[in-house]
């Protein structure tokens, strides 16, 4: 079963590599988005402080919807879905994988980028290490979320922008934790709580998600 | 079982719903006399299912692909094993190349090599004849003809005809008033 589930990161992962752009449009899109308001809005430092998170954040969110509508897509197209729905593995075990390859490649990086695109808005290094962990606990919660959209939206005519409508709302929480945690360690409250809070979301979301992208992969299929 | 009749008549539909891709309307798929809905696993473990699409991914080679699948199903394929059975499909010497790269037929084959290391009970293949070449077509035959000779089972569709020696075959032709079933 853990045997699987590797397997189906490795592939992912390897087909990911093998077809760059589709990686780089997205950290592109992230890099872009979160340049454009220093651009927009003028260099100075105190409003660009004060909203740093909420840009990175929403820039991340945007970022990771973006790659969604591909999660199952092109599984769907070349048939290796319906296998992956045959196969004598419980279906949310599966499920996990592909979410976790697709983190990997998309969620990961964006984690990683997100400090130096911090520097942009004269971040202390400490809210920048803040801002860090609570993308890497918010992301993950991001495409578990995600995949959701990106089932019941499957083989759907402009299945792209019906995920964004599905997902935005579902995001809010993250978001709204999310850039909480980098505002109050900047405004010297400390981003414990937030942090905490994101790891709990991120809880429920393993347990209760790949249930509920299984269900509708099947109805998708059918 | 062999499983005819003309386009739009419900092959497909019907081998999707043996497979239990498909939720019947009415009644229900039992495979040992439990319905397969209650024993999903334990009836996809058995069950091997090709269907219109190959289910390969273009960019991944031909050994990537199969063990890949069979590791999802439970059984998996050691990198020896993998290249013995390019040999036995006949695609030597293209194990390296992305999928995306070889011809419709050979893309075909490596698709039905899972026939070849399956240790599946039943088979439910869709058109399997489609876009294989003479040769092809004969291995597969001998292939299905193993197969049945190991108390397997098979259900397919064709619209060719495919001589398949066996003791029992259902011939079902679907789209008439009254779906016709004959021994032959």
């Amino acid at each position: 079963m853990l045997e699987a589930l590797l397997w189906i990161v490795r592939r992912d992962v390897t087909i990911a590599l093998r077809r760059r752009t589709d990686v780089f449009t997205t950290l592109i899109f992230f890099l872009i988005v979160v340049s454009l308001f220093p651009l927009g809005i003028g260099p100075e430092l105190d409003t660009l402080r004060l909203i740093a998170p909420g840009v990175v954040w929403v820039g991340a969110l945007l970022a990771s919807m973006l790659a969604l509508e591909q999660l199952f897509l092109a599984d769907h197209r070349d048939g290796t879905l319906e296998q992956i729905l045959l196969a004598p593995q419980p279906l949310p075990v599966l499920v996990i994988g592909k979410v976790i390859a697709h983190w990997l490649i998309t969620g990961l990086p964006l984690v990683i980028m997100a400090p130096v695109l911090g520097l942009q808005y004269d971040l202390s290094a400490e809210a920048l290490s803040v801002m860090v962990w609570s993308l890497l606990l918010g992301t993950p919660t991001l495409s578990l979320l995600g995949a959701i959209g990106a089932a019941l939206t499957l083989g759907l005519r402009s299945g792209g922008v019906l995920v964004a409508l599905l997902v935005l709302p579902l995001y809010i929480p993250v978001l709204i934790f999310g850039a909480g945690a980098v505002e109050a360690t900047t405004s010297g409250l400390g981003g414990g709580a937030h942090l905490s809070m994101l790891g709990a979301i991120l809880l429920v979301a393993i347990l209760g998600t790949p249930l509920a992208t299984a269900a509708a992969l099947r109805i998708a299929n059918e | 079982m062999y499983l005819r009749g003309p386009n739009g008549s419900g092959k497909t539909t019907l081998l999707r719903t043996l497979a239990g891709l498909l939720q019947p309307e009415s009644g229900e798929v039992l495979w040992n006399g439990t319905s397969i809905r209650r024993q999903r696993d334990a009836f996809h473990d058995e069950l091997l299912y090709l269907g219109h699409l190959n289910a390969l991914k273009g960019d991944l080679n031909a050994i990537e692909n199969l063990r890949m699948d069979n590791a999802v199903r439970n059984r998996p394929l050691s990198e020896k094993a993998a290249w013995r059975l390019m040999e036995d499909i006949g695609l030597r010497g293209h194990e390296d190349l992305p999928i995306k790269h070889l011809s419709q037929g050979q893309k075909r084959r490596v698709a039905l090599a899972r026939l070849w290391c399956s240790q599946a009970a039943l088979w439910i293949l869709d058109e399997p004849f489609s876009a294989l070449d003479v040769a092809a077509v004969e291995a597969l035959q001998a292939v299905i003809r193993d197969h049945l000779a190991r108390g397997g089972m098979v259900v397919l569709t064709t619209h060719q005809e495919v001589e398949l020696t066996c003791d029992t075959a259902f011939r079902v032709t679907l789209g008439q008033e009254v779906p016709e079933v004959s021994h032959a």
